[in-house]
């Protein structure tokens, strides 16, 4: 009835059975905070039904925050055991434990916050920055969020029932196959991020067609602002690159499940096939988070020096190189794999590369910033932040695409601490900068500026206290994913830095809850009624605050590259619409929830080996895409009257 | 905000990393202390590359912290500095921009292809001496070293002669696990049913750490294992006194030893069962049910 899931699956040791304390106290706090407050109509009404890219954006960095928590908690855990887990010492998570933790962190890092974080500014950003009323396909886009969610939830499932891969994020056969790893760990990290994948590529196609098909009149290709341009460029990868990760998975569930050859060791299997195709959607993947970022900072740059992005034409080509390069270098990932010289060399070569359109994204920014009036907001403390440790990440990185230098670094703390300053000075901190900026345009409310600097300033601290040790234990010949050490070898100390620096980046994390909080509470004092309060310069500040749901009501051509910012300095109020017309909207649906908790039930039933539900949940998710399709009223026309009255202040009827 | 409250954050870090370097650091950088051809050479292309990095780096943090400071809203307002909004292209910096890295990575590149072709961890060393042959097999969770002409074998303990070319082929009968000793030389990794091959060579005697470096399941931090580079003599002495153990690598010990196990001792086996390096490699390659 059951498959594989007995009791035996709820029993933890005292860790693990407080971190599921603290899951199921969050949500059953939730529960009642809802209940309390009667928000369950408001919440079904507002966010579960919703196809409005506005709010899904918020709803996909609030998920990507909270898993953050978690993410972070694991790092947490993992710098102490390494803290405390030398010589005599065998700290306090047991190294199966260990090892479930780190894969954790990873798998949760990539692809719940940073992905979440990325589509969250990509959703509430791309229709703003284009001009557009909404996305080329909102009932989609809806999908692909809750598709998101189900993944993370299906990870976080994990922790209370089974166990979870311990791996490593990558989960490399034959390590991963049911030989070694005979649990279901393994199969909650396919299906996981099975679910979330497809979510992923449902949204790359979606933002894809959205910027080719839905930009304003008048905004050619060479038009677009830098962020979109970033976006497109991304999202070419994410239709190209999650394809491959779908397959891969889906053959090592195979091989999991019903016990085919794809990646074992005999049996005429590959593992090295495994290794070659999950670093070929693994590649890109990094590109893919860190290009919008790159888009971001190229935003923020250009508004807070007050001057127009310097070399645009080439920030357009840089992107459009990296993006090109980005799928002729996965073999880097693996240079000690065996592969001859002539191959190793010609992708270490491609690898480097790639460094030339990223410097000289760098050079742009200083030179936007050069004769400017640069403004220290705190967007602008991330950029300069992000330039700092990105620089010596960069130089790292060059490092390790040289293969020899590659063998004595690869798999150690030296690299770790090299893809960290990449994701954390690169992907992080430009969302964070993207978080600041935006949070005006879709709350009406700026963010506490002041907090908004002290959490910056734990974030850097912390990152250098964290991660320059790991540089230098990297070095002394310190592998990654080690849970114990011996005495001897010296690096009990270094490790206990790192471990301070982690405690560091949690008070950045809670400075920025706090922010959130604060800001809240003197929303009063801290409202932003201008719609446009860092005198920027992109289409997305020609929108009134607090945003109305269909964007714009007036759609006016534009001839400029930064059209708000050409339109003010010719004294054209484009916040003050002259002419009112009807709007077609999409109509709220539930339809993408049901479908997504429906996959997330298949999710489950698969890794436990429920046969009967997942074929029930694949049949409710059939009927639900039917129904849906047999809707032939999807949309709704919001008559240009209403319009006016939104634009006026007064509620319409 | 004043100047000085803006620069404190800055000295902050660097005081602290200092102080925390200081008091942090033990141990040997292994890295930079080479004891093997291989691994001197690597250190040296590493640190060509770190210089040959500075060149764009400098430039970078450089103009950050001069045009932040010389073009800072309050500043630059008040000491009437030029301010150019609409200054958006110059062919001739961005040529220097685009110009100058291709011209690094050109020189990079060359370098990368000599050096990846030279230090090939399949090609042989050159030496006046005769190589030393040895093949590793990871398991779960210890290495297991068989010294082919010697006929002996050891457990999680690796003795080379000085000087000598020792030519590795390592294999795996676990996970896929990866064979790394940084004094000697930059690692490679070990695979069920294949063969990676990696050559050393140790200049000096002395005691060096060696350790598994991809995550091979429970076991995989204990892994780690000794290597002793010793004069020639000591070497001939120590496979005479190894040769003396009167345990023998036949192929029920096999199965006994790659049963998993964690924190092995070091171990010795006087002899080794005819070609079971051979064995261990090709077990995969059958299966049952199927021919190949």
């Amino acid at each position: 009835m059951f498959g594989k899931l007995t009791l035996e699956a709820f029993k933890h040791d005292i860790v693990v059975m407080g971190g599921v304390v603290t899951m199921v106290l969050g949500l059953l706090s939730i529960v009642f905070l809802l209940t309390y407050l009667k928000r369950w109509r408001w919440l079904w009404k507002e966010w579960i039904t919703t196809v409005d890219p506005k709010k899904i954006g918020v709803m996909y960095i609030i998920v990507a925050l909270v898993m953050l928590l978690r993410g972070g908690a694991d790092a947490l855990m993992m710098r102490t055991q390494q803290a405390l887990s030398s010589g005599a010492s065998h700290g306090f998570l047991n190294s199966d434990h260990f090892q479930q933790v780190f894969t954790a962190h990873g798998s949760m890092m990539i692809f719940f916050v940073a992905m979440g974080l990325m589509f969250g500014i990509i959703n509430i950003v791309v229709p703003l920055q284009i001009g557009a009323r909404d996305v080329a396909f909102p009932f989609m886009n809806a999908t692909s969020f809750w598709l998101f969610l189900a993944g993370a939830i299906l990870m976080n499932t994990s922790l209370v029932i089974g166990e979870f891969a311990a791996t490593g994020w990558l989960a490399y056969p034959p390590l991963s196959e049911l030989a070694y790893s005979p649990g279901v760990g393994v199969d909650y990290w396919i299906w996981s991020l099975q679910i979330a994948g497809i979510g992923s590529l449902l949204s790359g196609v979606n933002f894809f067609t959205t910027i080719l098909k839905l930009r304003r009149a008048g905004m050619r290709l060479m038009k677009m602002p830098l962020f979109t341009w970033s976006v497109l460029n991304a999202m070419t990868l994410v239709i190209f690159a999650f394809p491959i990760l779908t397959v891969t998975l889906a053959l090592l569930a195979l091989d999991r499940t019903i016990g085919t050859h794809f990646f074992t060791a005999d049996g005429g299997g590959n593992p090295m096939m495994y290794v070659n195709l999950i670093w070929a959607w693994g590649h890109p993947e990094v590109y893919i988070l860190i290009l919008p970022a790159f888009g971001i900072f190229s935003e923020v740059v250009a508004t807070f020096s007050r001057k127009r992005l310097f070399g645009y034409t080439s920030m357009v080509f840089a992107l459009a190189a990296i993006t090109l390069l980005s799928f002729s270098v996965w073999l880097h990932h693996f240079f000690t794999m065996g592969a001859g010289a002539d191959v190793n060399a010609f992708f270490g070569i491609t690898t480097m590369i790639i460094s030339i359109p990223t410097g000289v994204k760098v050079f742009n920014w200083l030179f936007t910033m050069y004769k400017g009036r640069i403004v220290l907001a705190t967007p602008m403390l991330w950029f300069l932040g992000f330039v700092a440790t990105f620089t010596i990440g960069g130089v790292a990185g060059v490092l390790m695409s040289v293969p020899p230098a590659d063998f004595q670094l690869h798999n150690s703390l030296f690299l770790v601490a090299h893809f960290h300053t990449m994701i954390i000075g690169g992907v992080v901190f430009g969302y964070f900068a993207g978080i600041t900026y935006w949070f005006p345009k879709i709350f009406g409310v700026l963010l506490s500026e002041r907090i908004g600097k002290y959490a910056f300033w734990c974030w850097l601290v912390g990152f250098c206290t964290a991660f320059i040790p790991l540089y230098a234990l990297g070095l002394m010949g310190a592998t990654r994913r080690l849970d114990h050490y011996d005495a001897s070898l010296g690096w009990q100390g270094l490790f206990i830095v790192a471990g301070i620096g982690v405690v560091i980046i949690m008070l950045g994390i809670g400075l920025q809850i706090l922010q959130f909080v604060v800001s809240f509470f003197e929303r009063k004092w801290n409202r932003d009624t201008t719609g446009d309060p860092w005198n920027a310069r992109t289409l997305e500040w020609a929108t009134r605050s607090p945003i109305p749901f269909y964007n714009f009501a007036e759609l006016t051509p534009v001839s400029e590259r930064d059209a708000f910012w050409e339109a003010k300095q010719k004294g054209i109020d484009l916040h003050k619409p002259k002419t009112f017309t009807d709007i077609q909207m999409p109509k709220n649906t539930p339809i993408g929830f049901i479908i997504a908790m429906l996959t997330l039930l298949i999710g489950f039933a698969v890794v436990w080996h429920i046969w009967w539900l997942a074929i029930v949940a694949f049949l409710g998710v059939v009927t639900a895409v039917i129904i849906r399709l047999s809707d032939d009223e999807t949309e709704y026309i919001l008559p240009a009257a209403d319009v006016k009255k939104f634009e006026t202040g007064e509620q319409p009827a | 905000m004043t100047k000085k409250s803006k620069l404190l954050p800055i000295v902050l870090i660097l005081l602290l990393v200092g102080v925390v370097a200081m008091f942090a650091f033990k141990g040997h950088i292994a890295i930079f202390e080479p004891a093997g051809t291989v691994a001197a050479k690597e250190r040296n292309l590493m640190i060509f590359t770190l210089l040959l990095s500075v060149i764009v780096v400098v430039p970078v943090f450089a103009m950050t912290f001069f045009i932040v400071w010389r073009y800072r809203a309050d500043a630059a307002e008040e000491k009437g500095r030029e301010y150019k909004p609409n200054w958006d292209r110059n062919r001739v910096v961005e040529s220097i921009w685009w110009g100058i890295p291709c011209i690094i990575i050109v020189i990079l590149a060359i370098v990368t292809w000599r050096s990846t072709h030279e230090l090939d961890p399949y090609k042989a060393l050159n030496s006046s001496k005769k190589p030393l042959n040895v093949q590793v097999v990871a398991l779960q969770w210890k290495w297991l070293f068989i010294y082919p002409e010697q006929n002996i074998a050891t457990v999680n303990y690796l003795q080379i002669p000085e000087d000598t070319p020792i030519n590795f082929k390592i294999t795996s009968d676990a996970p896929m696990n990866s064979f790394w000793i940084p004094r000697l030389g930059g690692q490679v990794y070990a695979m069920e049913g294949m063969t990676s091959e990696l050559h050393l060579m140790a200049n000096e005697p002395g005691m060096y750490t060696g350790s598994s470096a991809n995550l091979s399941g429970k076991g995989f931090a204990g892994m780690d294992f000794t290597v002793r580079s010793s004069t020639e003599r000591d070497f001939s002495h120590w496979v005479e006194t190894a040769k003396q153990t009167r345990h023998y690598l036949t192929m029920d010990e096999y199965d006994k030893l790659a049963k998993p196990s964690e924190h092995n001792p070091h171990y010795y086996y006087g002899s080794v069962a005819p070609k079971l390096y051979d064995t261990i490699v090709n077990k995969f390659m059958a299966h049952e049910g199927m021919s190949y």
